[in-house]
């Protein structure tokens, strides 16, 4: 809806006369107009994005999410599943006690206190300011630590050269790599952003969002509706959240 | 009396051939890494489950017994036991190579080797690895001034100092190895506190055996005299240490068998169940039994304990058993499946709630001995270049008080 | 005995000459590449400056996009590729690591300045296209 309220608002912006005064009451303003960021500026702690995954809604069987993400990110087969790159699987947990199976998708919950952050001997494993995690794989050196200290097995070593990369998701033999809640996707749509995984949903079973925004649509339904952390003994607080497990 | 050091002769057919073998498989070892690196980690035995493989037990096992080797010196220069300081600068040369061999195993099967330079120019200091690799360089400087200072004559007086600095720094150094493991959360092997401890005495205990071995090595092949006391105080000493390795093992899983949440870990790794059994195996045949109560007994029998060969093969225990149980840990505590929904039943295309297979390939293997290689061939040519080796450690010089007693 | 001399100092020069001109014809077997034109009239930059600090830009906004999301159009090398890398007339593009990489816009001068880059390990070295796509493996 907001990309030519942006514009009209830029110029009133750009072209007003009082800029100071318009400086000031900006933020407050930005907050509640401006959906996207403008492509020129940087990212800040005022947003955390995070998405929720109704696993009740989730298909048995079903992997559209799975297949959503790869087709984003040109994830193929190449050498097997056990050393083919997985940013999101599918996972059935059934409870021995009461035989209750519940399928989810899992995949890295960039968390706030992320485990794979600490290790990393180079920084190249980050947090982004709106709680994005992420590889800088210009620095990753790929000694895999990372992979070691996640506790939801999330991340995935690239085994061998790779060619026809897609142009929104650079991969790259001898790095780690993830889910980027697709990054690509969030900084030229905001809060608008529909998430690779969540477009191939058929089963409307996962929501992006900013959890910092009480009046989003994903805070108003953890509100009204909860959700569970995965391990939250860890204290990690990661930024996706699940409902039905 | 005063301790005369030379370089050995390093001219008879032995010592080339000895060279040749080892160079040999250094070479292998680096045609492994190369191949590795050209064609993608994928040729190996390692994936997404088992992410640390055949090169990490390699190099994690020498880079602990590199701090382990440097214990002689401090003996003599830190508590001041005069029986330990002929012995001195061969343990600094011996920590020097061993961490140099397993770091040249751990650089190479680096995704990315070729961004060592970032590595070493970008510091995340929250990462205990990044500690360590200002550790492991800080070793190498420490060590090899310390040497210095313990040859050049003028210096002498400050090697002790020098000793102190580089024997806090090495009990550093194994504390941060140690909690490479023991500051993951996410796993039901790590995540322990006594891991720090437990591989500062893994370190006593590998370093004194693979020193002892290239003592006794040394001194037979350029047929110089080594005495039986400086032999006997060696080899008690390394008893005293595999116990001290047992304790501490005997302590962690006594922790882990009282803690329900960890009781699947322990059924894993102790009775092989759920897929556990080479571990199981590794752990009661291959680290207690012949990597440690078998040496024991070679070391403390009245026979045994008097035989070198006996001893040298004590020593190959011990070193065989430690691998094994770097095998159990690293590989080990990787292949149990991860707690991330605990009670549930959990499956999926990525391994969850299963038990993850690992083979070493043969490319793993060859880098990972390789480095084992490159250690030795550091020390092969640096007794010819320097003289790190008294001529002469017969018990009337090296240990003139002992043998005065006994005669 | 002069005559000889003169004979030897006549040989040495003719084996000079020819050699200067073998390595003449050596070095006139690398041309100069061959740069493809891009889209448009004027790069993001003037063009000297762009030859001589485009891995300045070119590693400023990595750091930018890659931390702080900046997705600013002038330095990103997606942007060059899509303006500098342009398809055949059937419709197909040059690529770093196919046989036609000297028609590259990257590659034709990085190979001819030997100057190694690894963008492309991980970056596509073409624009997002259905065309791209056909020469996909499996």
């Amino acid at each position: 809806m907001s990309d030519q309220h942006i514009n009209s608002y830029r110029r009133r912006f750009l072209g007003g006369a009082g800029a100071l005064a318009a400086l000031t009451v900006a933020p407050g303003l930005l907050l509640n107009v401006v959906k996207a960021k403008p492509a020129a500026e940087a990212v800040s702690n005022t947003t955390r994005w995070g998405l929720l995954i109704d696993a009740n809604k989730c298909g048995e069987g079903c992997n559209d999410c799975v297949t959503g993400c790869n087709e984003e990110h040109g994830l193929k087969e190449i050498h097997g599943p056990a050393t083919d790159a997985q940013w999101i699987r599918s996972v059935t947990v059934r409870d021995t006690s009461t035989q209750h199976v519940t399928h989810l998708p899992m995949m890295c919950q960039h968390c706030e206190s992320a485990p794979c952050v600490d290790v990393c001997p180079t920084g190249a494993s980050f947090k982004r300011e709106d709680g994005i995690v992420l590889v800088d794989k210009h620095t990753c050196i790929g000694c895999r630590y990372c992979m070691m200290a996640c506790p939801y097995k999330a991340r995935s070593f690239v085994h061998e050269h790779l060619t026809e990369q897609k142009p929104v998701a650079p991969r790259g033999i001898g790095t780690v790599e993830s889910c980027t809640m697709c990054v690509h996707r969030v900084d030229k749509n905001g809060e608008n952003t529909v998430t690779a995984c969540a477009e191939a949903c058929t089963h409307d079973a996962i929501l992006f969002g900013d959890l910092n925004n009480p009046e989003s649509d994903i805070s108003k339904r953890l509100e009204k509706e909860g959700g569970t952390r995965i391990r939250a003994d860890l204290g990690l607080n990661p930024g996706v959240r699940y409902q039905g497990i | 009396m005063k301790i005369a050091y030379r370089t050995i002769e390093g001219r008879s057919r032995g010592y080339f051939a000895l060279f040749g073998v080892l160079g040999l498989f250094v070479l292998a070892g680096l045609g492994a890494a190369h191949h590795m690196e050209s064609e993608g980690h994928w040729i190996t035995g390692m994936n997404n489950q088992i992410v640390w493989g055949m090169p990490h037990v390699f190099a994690v096992f020498l880079i602990v017994a590199a701090s382990g080797a440097l214990n002689i010196a401090s003996i003599s220069s830190v508590f001041a036991k005069t029986a330990y300081k002929p012995l001195a600068r061969l343990s600094g040369l011996l920590s020097i190579a061993l961490l140099a061999g397993g770091l040249m195993i751990l650089v190479l099967d680096l995704g990315r080797p070729d961004r060592l330079i970032v590595a070493m120019t970008t510091y995340n200091f929250k990462s205990i690895f990044a500690w360590n690799i200002i550790l492991y360089n800080g070793l190498f400087a420490i060590v090899a001034v310390y040497i210095w200072m313990m040859m050049e004559g003028r210096f002498n007086k400050y090697s002790r100092t020098v000793g102190m600095v580089a024997f806090i720094w090495r009990l550093l150094l194994t504390t941060g190895t140690g909690s490479i493991f023991g500051f993951l959360v996410a796993r039901q092997g790590y995540d322990a506190a006594i891991m720090a401890p437990m591989f500062v005495v893994m370190s006593f205990s590998f370093g004194l055996a693979i020193f002892l071995l290239v003592l006794m090595a040394s001194y037979s092949w350029s047929e110089r005299p080594l005495g039986d006391a400086t032999v006997k105080r060696l080899k008690n000493l390394l008893g005293v240490f595999v116990a001290g390795v047992l304790y501490f093992v005997l302590a962690y899983h006594l922790t882990n068998l009282y803690a329900t949440e960890h009781h699947g870990y322990e059924a894993f790794l102790l009775l092989g169940e759920n897929g556990g059994g080479i571990y199981s195996n590794l752990f009661w045949i291959g680290q207690v039994l012949l990597g440690s109560l078998l040496p024991l007994a070679l070391l403390y029998h009245p026979v045994t304990g008097k035989n070198r060969v006996m001893l040298g093969f004590a020593s190959v225990l011990i070193i065989l058993g430690g691998l094994a149980q770097m095998y159990t840990i690293i590989i080990g505590g990787q292949a149990f499946p991860m707690a991330m929904f605990p009670g549930m039943e959990v499956s999926s295309s990525f391994g969850d709630g299963v038990t993850a297979s690992y083979a070493p390939s043969t490319w793993e293997v060859m880098l990972g001995v390789g480095g084992f290689a490159m250690s030795l061939v550091i020390v092969t040519a640096a007794v010819k270049i320097l003289a790190f080796l008294p001529e002469d450690l017969s018990d009337e010089i090296a240990d003139p008080h002992t043998a005065s007693k006994s005669t | 005995m002069a005559g000889s001399y003169r004979g030897i100092t006549l040989l040495s020069t003719l084996l000079g000459g020819l050699l200067m001109a073998a390595s003449l014809l050596a070095s006139a077997g690398v041309s100069a590449p061959v740069v493809p034109q891009g889209k448009g009239e004027q790069c993001v930059e003037p063009t000297a400056d762009m030859r001589k600090n485009h891995m300045e830009y070119l590693l400023h906004q990595r750091d930018k996009t890659m931390h702080q999301g900046i997705r600013s159009k002038q330095h990103s090398l997606k942007e060059c590729i899509n303006c500098h890398v342009q398809a055949n007339k059937a419709g197909d593009y040059p690529s770093v690591h196919g046989t036609n990489s000297e028609q590259h816009f990257c590659d034709s001068c990085h190979s001819y300045a030997a100057v190694k880059i690894d963008c492309f390990d991980c970056h596509a070295d073409r624009p997002a296209s259905p065309s791209a796509a056909k020469g996909a493996k499996p």
